[in-house]
């Protein structure tokens, strides 16, 4: 056995976005034990939700997270509707499913390139954040914002999208299909991918039932479980929507995981934008917030949790976020006991970490 | 070296608290739709090769201290770039506990990007101006009298009050030529 060293990794890292910190317990070059320790990036936005009109909070859970914020400001928008017993329109149901679709498919494009640049291929890190340029312009196109678009209100959407718009996301998304698949095809075939993400990291599917693992890591390795098939939110049960699971459990398969779910976003807003129906996008919503609700979404990373209750007033008694991340350190930390210490970048970096997410 | 440093400035890039917005719009610019790495601008991991810092997000209790040892680890001359409405003022979080305010608590700034998130068109342009200041700051160390070098140890003290000032000039260690060297100093053979 050799000598124990404690390796510090982050808050700033060159592989991380985010500042987040593990010590690494490491033994020559084998980590045998890891400690996380959070709070960079805390603000407090729960309590500052609890000062704010509730109409003016959905701006602040927006703010949770800049990459998966339209699942944030629809989590937080159906938590209070439910408390509030507001039904919404129709077609606003559809526009946000599609806005969320559009952007996991922003997310996951996102985080393939973040994962070729922890493995140090540049050129590809480059070329997925290229295809990812297209999505960011059909979000400022039809909703004004690149990344934060406040678009979700209680009661509905704030403004309606087209349908030339709508179907002109369509054939853009389809025309980019065959770019996405160019570049997914090296995750996939690429022999020096292979090599680093391969029976790397693997987490079994008791160990990761065991420590609560959600999303691409929990579907990774083989666990059936996505709340837009538990849950009856959206429109996803009229989309006809199937997970994507993968039963390995290393790398390899939280990769495919989230390559395959790029294109059945794609697939699900092309039958979203033929089956979208006609009608107002808002209702109008008056009076307090008096009761409470649970709501829970798929994002991007996982299922995501929001609480809302209130107490009569026009403040929000309390607002309780739980996002996919926290689900997901635990798991991570078994992952990265006995992986080698270069494997540690890509190790954190397939559980697609949101510390903002995470911190609040 | 001076105009090799003008023309590839390294970035070294610290999300504060920041939502992740302003994060990957900043990566935004370094890929193919913005390409600033095309004017040589490299985003370095390491604030030891940096010319240029960009901070997204507000100061809080926690990150305070890893900021301002970025900032004292980047070599001279240097310049801050507040990127996003929360690192120049705190933004929509201003009014949250954990919440100091903005990079400009801690550390100084010289350019301040505004947006929620920043476009990155935005940070390119304050990256850009950021790049005049960093010219000043050189010269103002190149052009710095030698007699500044008696307290070089009080001139690159990190600064600690929020109110700094983000630039003195002559307050930087100075560059000298060999002939100075020679003039200055006794070689012993």
């Amino acid at each position: 056995m050799g000598k124990r060293t404690i390796i510090p990794f982050g808050p700033q890292h060159p592989v991380l976005p985010e500042p987040i910190h593990l010590d690494l317990v490491v033994e020559d070059e084998t980590v045998v034990d890891v400690i996380p320790s959070i709070g960079y990036i805390h603000r407090g936005l729960e309590k500052l939700c609890e000062t704010k009109d509730y109409n003016k909070m959905v701006y602040v859970i927006e703010r949770i997270c800049g990459i998966c914020s339209f699942g944030h400001g629809w989590g937080a928008c159906a938590s209070i509707e439910g408390a509030m017993d507001v039904k919404i329109p129709e077609r606003a149901e559809y526009l946000r499913t599609i806005l969320h679709e559009l952007s996991r498919i922003h997310s996951h494009l996102l985080w393939l390139g973040l994962l070729a640049d922890a493995f140090g291929f540049e050129s590809l890190f480059n070329h997925c954040w290229r295809v990812r340029e297209t999505v960011l312009d059909l979000f400022e196109k039809n909703t004004g914002g690149r990344v934060i678009f406040s678009i979700c209100k209680i009661g509905g959407m704030r403004k309606d999208i087209s349908d030339e718009n709508l179907k002109e996301m369509a054939s853009v998304l389809n025309g980019i299909k065959s770019e996405i698949k160019e570049l997914t095809d090296v995750f996939i075939a690429d022999a020096s991918v292979q090599n680093r993400m391969v029976g790397v990291g693997v987490l079994t599917k008791e160990q990761a039932e065991e420590l609560c693992t959600v999303g691409p890591v929990a579907r990774g390795s083989g666990i059936d479980q996505d709340i837009r098939m538990n849950d009856d939110h959206g429109v996803y049960g009229e989309l006809g929507f199937e997970p994507c699971i993968e039963e390995a459990g290393d790398c390899m398969a939280r990769t495919i995981v989230r390559i395959r779910e790029l294109f059945q976003s794609i697939e699900l807003i092309e039958k979203a934008v033929e089956k979208i129906p006609a009608g107002p996008v808002d209702v109008k919503v008056s009076g307090n917030v008096n009761g409470e609700c649970i709501t829970r979404m798929e994002q991007p990373r996982g299922e995501a949790y929001y609480y809302a209750k209130g107490a009569g007033t026009k403040f929000l008694k309390r607002m309780r976020v739980r996002t996919p991340t926290n689900m997901n350190i635990p798991g991570l930390v078994q992952m990265l006991k006995g992986c080698d210490l270069a494997d540690v970048p890509i190790l954190v970096l397939t559980i697609d970490p949101c510390i903002s997410c995470t911190e609040r | 070296m001076s105009a090799y440093v003008t023309k590839s400035p390294w970035v070294v890039h610290y999300d504060g608290s920041s939502c992740n917005g302003c994060d990957i719009e900043v990566l935004a610019c370094l890929t193919p739709m913005y390409d600033v790495e095309r004017f040589g601008i490299i985003n370095c991991g390491n604030p030891k090769h940096a010319d240029v810092f960009l901070v997204t997000g507000s100061v809080n209790e926690q990150n305070k201290d890893v900021i301002k040892q970025i900032y004292e680890q980047m070599p001279e001359p240097k310049v801050v770039v507040a990127v996003g409405i929360c690192a120049c003022s705190g933004g929509v979080f201003k009014d949250c506990y954990n919440v100091l305010g903005g990079v400009d608590q801690v550390i100084p700034v010289d350019a301040y990007v505004p947006g929620c998130a920043a476009r990155p068109e935005a940070i390119i342009d304050a990256v850009v101006k950021g790049l005049g200041v960093l010219q000043a700051k050189r010269d103002a160390m190149v052009n710095a009298p030698a007699k500044a070098v008696a307290a070089p140890a009080e001139a690159v003290a990190p600064v600690e009050k929020a109110d700094a000032e983000p630039v003195a000039k002559g307050s930087f260690p100075p560059i000298f030529t060999m002939a100075e060297i020679k003039t200055n100093y006794k070689v012993s053979k």
